[in-house]
């Protein structure tokens, strides 16, 4: 943010830059080629859900005891991820943090996207998805509620409440600049949309202030509700009495793993995006330099919570508990552990390097490593603890099928579709954001303008 | 509000300044010339307009927090009332149980809390409202950009077109126009 200052540019010209983009975007061919990959594997989406509801879940690889499998794993990678754009948003901005505004905009966007992904998969995965209002406590004809003392009704709550407050969040963020699109905007069509998702927003003295409370008293409540969510996913598992789940580190492991992967994510984004839209001047080395950090930060921190539940079986010497262990350790899903350690904390150590940290291409790299690993322990977790039970007549193995690679595969379509629309219509960074810090960083106060 | 309703015939005086430290200086001065019924608009949020401007509201913190309360009580009143209204006895646990329904009463009240901060702003600054008088001068469309402007409404008791354009240029602007009445949109 600083260099932005520092090069003595105008407002006007940072507006342009960003909201351009919207109006005119650069470059449309290598868009539109993202685009048609993106749309084919939501094309494989629609087919692998069609699929699914056609045949029910028996399509896929679970079975019992392993009745959750990708379709739960990948609900808390992806919402796991969502996590870090609140946390780069909202608790910087606590902060003051100058150096978010280059990055809120298209993190709180990736987790607008990221949660929704995760959000269709508890619902896919209910065996009969057009039944999930059932979820909901509302009177019916049956007479009966939900079960309030269960997560899964916990989890209806807990995503409902975050997609709603994330979208808010995001929209009140975006509304200044949509009227500065709106501005600027040249065709009718362009005008008549940006003009009305920008709701009249006119930059008064008395909005501003409102608006600025609104979004700080959002910002203050959006950290507590990602620690919430993510802890209550955790409890997903502690809730259920299977060996391997039952550490207390669980809530805290969960928060700051969610965490770990999604600053993963958005390093993998700010790279992506400052070098497709040629916005070098605006995310800088420093920019990836801190979310280098913070990935580090919070990958220690996690590689931390991976000692802590070794260590919880160790120490509480539960003989199903030390199994559970020895079998991740060395049965037949220890590639998984492995992968995941090998994968989130190898490739993490050259963090401590800064020419590592500010070069774009090792950063993406790194990111990809850890969400990968991200990806393998969430798996790792669920299907080593599910797949042996209390009774060894019970045990069976846990192999994802086709249906299940393929509607990962289409949800990650379905994420980029979405990204990619954002990406061509919306202000992908925070212009107005800019510009106040730009201003502030000049010394500019209300307080201190003398008169003359 | 101290805008002029929607049907009066003149909206105000507005003046043009190219830097925020202008229009803050500006602000003050009229100010202290007696206008009361002034606003001004910027590209960002500037700290310490507002104060400048006398407007210090503290609706909205309170309104969040009314909103947390709705959630909380409804949140967990109706993980009371459903369970009394159709128990299940599941191994004589009990049916009230605290620690069970915390989760869903915590997320119901971020939920409100947040929907009353946000609902809140949007109607105290009586947004979304497409159509409004100084849309139709050319020049505000900096305003989302980089120029920043102050605005005597005509409810102002001094306001005089005259002596308020006059006064107006006196605090150095890039232009003074009259904004006239709002049009009905086509």
């Amino acid at each position: 943010m600083t260099d932005i200052a520092r090069d003595g540019r105008g407002y006007a010209e940072v507006t342009r830059e960003i909201v351009d983009i919207a109006l005119d975007y650069p470059d449309r061919r290598g868009w539109w080629l993202c685009f048609l990959g993106a749309l084919c594997l939501l094309l494989l989406f629609l087919v692998a859900v069609g699929v699914l509801l056609w045949n029910g879940v028996g399509v896929w690889g679970n079975n019992i005891p392993v009745g959750w499998g990708l379709a739960i794993s990948n609900y808390i990678w992806f919402l796991g991820i969502g996590h870090a754009g609140t946390l780069i948003s909202a608790l910087l901005l606590l902060l003051q943090q100058h150096w978010r505004n280059s990055l809120n905009r298209f993190a709180e966007a990736m987790t607008l996207f990221a949660v929704l992904c995760g959000g269709l998969y508890p619902l896919l995965h209910l065996g009969r998805p057009w039944l999930f209002y059932w979820m909901a406590p509302y009177p019916n004809t049956m007479g009966i509620w939900p079960q309030f003392k269960s997560p899964l009704t916990w989890d209806f709550f807990a995503v409902l409440t975050y997609l709603t407050v994330s979208i808010l969040f995001w929209y009140i963020g975006i509304i200044p600049d949509l009227a500065a699109t709106r501005d600027r905007a040249t065709t009718r069509r362009q005008q008549v949309f940006y003009g009305i998702s920008a709701l009249g927003w006119r930059g008064s003295a008395r909005h501003w202030e409102r608006w600025r409370q609104s979004y700080r008293l959002t910002a203050v409540l959006a950290v507590p509700l990602v620690v919430s969510v993510h802890s209550e996913i955790s409890l997903l598992f502690a809730a259920g009495p299977i060996p391997g789940w039952t550490s207390t580190v669980f809530p805290p492991y969960f928060v700051l793993g969610a965490a770990f992967s999604g600053f993963a994510v958005v390093s993998m984004i700010a790279v992506v995006l400052r070098h497709a839209l040629r916005l070098q001047d605006l995310v800088t080395p420093h920019h990836l330099d801190l979310l280098a950090k913070l990935l580090l930060t919070t990958g220690l921190m996690t590689a931390y919570g991976y000692w802590a539940e070794v260590f919880d079986a160790l120490y509480g010497g539960n003989q199903l508990d030390l199994d559970t262990l020895a079998d991740r350790v060395s049965g037949i899903y220890a590639w998984s552990y492995w992968l995941a350690i090998a994968a989130n904390f190898l490739p993490l150590q050259l963090l401590w390097w800064r020419g590592v940290r500010v070069q774009p291409l090792l950063l993406f790299l790194i990111g990809l490593s850890v969400s990968i690993g991200m990806w393998l322990e969430r798996f790792m977790l669920l299907v080593t603890s599910l797949y042996r039970d209390y009774l060894v007549s019970s045990w069976h193995e846990y192999q994802p099928s086709f249906w299940e690679w393929a509607l990962f595969a289409g949800m990650l379509g379905v994420f980029l579709t979405l990204f990619l629309l954002f990406v061509r219509f919306l202000p992908v960074i925070s212009a107005f954001e800019l510009k106040e810090a730009m201003f502030e960083e000049r010394g500019g106060k209300a307080q201190a303008v003398s008169h003359g | 509000m101290d805008e002029p309703a929607p049907g009066a015939s003149l909206f105000g005086m507005l003046a043009e300044f190219d830097r925020a430290e202008r229009l803050l200086d500006g602000v003050k001065q009229a100010r202290e010339a007696g206008f009361r019924r002034v606003d001004a608009y910027s590209p960002f949020p500037i700290e310490g307009l507002a104060d400048l401007l006398d407007f210090n509201e503290s609706y909205l913190p309170w309104l969040t927090f009314a909103g947390g309360l709705t959630g909380a009580v409804a949140g967990f009143g109706l993980q009371v009332l459903t369970n009394l209204d159709f128990p299940l006895d599941i191994g004589n646990r009990p049916l009230i149980s605290t620690p069970a329904f915390l989760l869903i009463a915590i997320e119901l009240t971020f939920l409100f809390a947040v929907l009353f901060a946000i609902g809140g702003m949007l109607a105290l600054n009586h947004l979304p409202r497409l159509h409004h008088p100084l849309f139709d001068l050319e020049a505000f469309h900096l305003a989302s950009l980089d120029k920043f402007f102050l605005v005597v409404f005509s409810t102002d008791r001094r306001f005089d077109a005259a002596a308020t354009r006059h006064f107006l240029e006196t605090l150095r602007p890039v232009r003074v126009e009259l904004v006239g009445h709002a049009e009905e949109p086509e």
